[in-house]
């Protein structure tokens, strides 16, 4: 029996059986090469063909012979040769008769059906396992692109750092970074390939190398910028280029340093409105040789800024209609709670494109905030060297901010595939934690934040919280006695450090200078 | 994002009072409960809180509904919830409140 992988412009030949005069052979497989004088004879004979009458040459013709093959029944379906029947001589060393080649006939149009389907299953079966297999690469690309951005969100008294990275498919050409310049300088970078997926993660990959490595030989953004275009024009390729925003900001003074190559204009909130950075400069990658306007900026206490790629103000909602600059800068410029503009942005976003929307392009936002005053910034969180920071933010103590934080703490781990019932059971322990951290640890002192970081170690989620109540005692959890609560022989209250125990897998306590940090540790999977 | 504020209306089935919670069960509900629970005692049978349209319950919630709970307790009234999502069921039964109150799947079942 032959198979064919017509797709591919070969055939392979299976011969299941040929008989001779004495026994039951089997034979290797006689391929019929696409374009073979055979296939042709077979096509056009549509039934049983007998070698001994076929009067054209070729190897395969030749080689049916060597092997004293009779007759051959071609497998025929949708007008394509599926394979083929090689018969040997009859056990009986008669011809094969009329009704012998009906009877083979039959049998080859019943077959070849089969054979069609069979086929089929092998060509999806294999295109399945070939996308499985891109699908896994594309993880891989995932995982090693989180790892070109930063784990970790600049921790600097009297500073704010919020960042928020979504690629639109598996790996993403967006990027930021944070460098640390030495001394009280932080090196702030937001940039965007063109195009997406896996063409744009390399360029993005390398773009970023260059520019961590330029701005550690350079002080200043334009000859970053400019040191970072000549290296990328020969490497990049035609028809790409990227477009970045670098910074310097002096996190002593507030000073801001910044040169941009065609990327999104950062917007400052100011106690005045909003104030649009231009500096001028083509994208990275185009031209060899260009400059690059360097501006400066004072960011007063309170000033926030906004530094945006282009996946969010080229958004389109469900009415075709783009997010646009206008609408971006009016979020900006108007408060939200806690100053959470990541969220807020983020929220304002997906309700502008619909919950349903398929994510255009990459989306990037970095939102870097001077605090009006150092004094109440939450705690550095210190992670282990096997862990992944997913993200950290402050909040303000103010009652009803667990809820921010619960609604943050969920969008992050979504995607690590967290059990459904151990996320509810994540959500509630994280809940009580910033209440208890709230009230507590702040003492309802709004001025004072809570820090909450969430990260993933090995297969495990871990959320910490953050308060200043580092000189208080902490209490042990107890078991609260119904009973004696609803005879009125004790309070109502004092779930909150019983309902964390019971809803995570670990809870660790710690004091450091002054703070009170509580870890919550939860299995990715575990018992219902 | 603070969630929906708290609401609480009072309805007579023909099963008995059925008090239906909208928004978050935190402290700031504590009054609303009371004030609920107050109005529902009125009509004879089991008082049962439709929890279908709550959004979160915190443990301050829980110690609201503890409150409730031991009123009912000292007035003798049986008490029962429908409507709490499976994480919900995990914490009444956590916190032992399940014990004090008949947990029904839903409205059809209560009473």
């Amino acid at each position: 029996m032959l198979r064919r992988r017509s797709k591919r412009g070969h055939a392979t030949t299976d011969v299941g059986s040929a008989q001779s005069h004495s026994a039951t052979t089997s034979l290797e497989p006689i391929e019929i090469p696409a374009g073979d004088v055979l296939e042709t004879l077979l096509l056009a004979a549509g039934g049983p063909v007998e070698v001994a009458g076929i009067e054209a040459e070729s190897p395969t013709i030749d080689r049916l012979r060597e092997e004293g093959i009779e007759l051959v029944v071609p497998l025929i379906g949708q007008g394509e040769l599926l394979g083929a029947l090689y018969l040997g001589q009859r056990l009986s060393d008669q011809p094969y008769s009329t009704d012998d080649r009906r009877l083979l006939g039959n049998l080859a149009s019943q077959v070849a059906p089969a054979m069609k389907v069979a086929q089929l299953v092998r060509e999806q079966q294999a295109e399945a396992k070939e996308r499985e297999r891109i699908q896994q690469e594309l993880q891989v690309a995932a995982l090693i692109q989180q790892t070109l951005l930063p784990k970790q969100l600049p921790s600097i008294n009297g500073w704010h750092v919020d960042a928020f990275y979504r690629p639109a498919r598996a790996v993403g050409g967006d990027f930021y970074d944070f460098i640390d310049l030495g001394g009280d300088r932080l090196g702030v970078v937001v940039g965007d390939v063109t195009d997406k997926g896996v063409p744009a993660a390399l360029v993005m990959a390398t773009c970023r190398s260059m520019l961590r490595a330029a701005a550690l030989r350079h002080d200043s953004p334009t000859a970053v910028l400019a040191d970072v275009n000549d290296g990328l024009v020969p490497e990049i390729p035609p028809a790409m280029f990227v477009t970045c925003l670098y910074a310097i900001i002096d996190t002593a003074a507030g000073e801001l340093v910044f040169a941009n190559a065609g990327h999104n204009l950062p917007y400052v909130r100011t106690g005045d409105g909003v104030v649009e950075l231009r500096a001028t400069g083509m994208p990275l990658g185009l031209m060899p040789g260009m400059e690059y306007e360097e501006k400066t900026y004072r960011l007063q206490p309170g000033d926030l800024m906004v530094l945006t790629s282009d996946g969010i103000t080229e958004a389109h909602s469900s009415e075709g209609e783009m997010y646009g600059f206008s609408r971006l800068m009016g979020k900006v410029a108007a408060k939200v709670k806690d100053d959470d503009m990541v969220t807020a942005l983020v929220s304002d976003l997906e309700k502008w494109t619909g919950p349903d929307a398929e994510q255009e392009d990459d989306i990037t936002l970095v939102v870097v905030r001077r605090t009006s005053s150092a004094e109440g910034s939450a705690k550095v969180f210190h992670s282990d060297d096997d862990e992944q920071v997913l993200t950290e933010f402050q909040l303000a103590s103010v009652e009803g901010n667990e809820r921010l934080a619960i609604e943050k703490v969920s969008a992050v781990v979504a995607p690590l595939g967290l059990e459904p019932t151990r996320l509810e059971r994540l959500k509630t322990a994280v809940g009580e934690t910033v209440m208890n951290a709230i009230e507590h640890g702040n003492e309802n002192r709004a001025e004072l934040e809570v820090g909450v970081q969430v990260s993933v170690r090995g297969g495990r989620v871990v959320v910490r919280v953050s308060d200043h109540g580092g000189d208080r005692e902490i209490p042990e959890a107890v078991t609260p006695d119904i009973e004696a609560k609803l005879a009125g022989e004790q309070t109502p209250r004092g779930w909150g450090l019983f309902l964390i125990e019971q809803m995570v897998d670990e809870v660790n306590n710690s004091r450091e200078n002054g703070s009170h940090i509580v870890e919550l540790v939860m299995n990715r999977e575990g018992e219902a | 994002m603070s969630g929906e504020e708290f609401q609480s209306t009072v309805r007579v089935t023909g099963k008995g009072p059925v008090v239906e919670l909208v928004g978050t069960v935190n402290r700031a509900a504590k009054d609303g409960m009371d004030q609920a629970y107050v109005e529902a005692s009125q009509t004879p049978g089991e008082i049962v809180f439709d929890f279908s349209r709550v959004d979160y319950i915190n443990s301050t919630g829980i110690a609201v509904i503890v409150g409730v709970l031991a009123m009912a307790r000292s007035e003798g009234r049986d008490v029962g919830a429908y409507g709490l999502t499976d994480h919900y069921k995990e914490v009444f039964e956590i916190t032992r409140l399940a014990d004090f109150m008949h947990i029904y799947e839903d409205a059809a079942t209560a009473n």
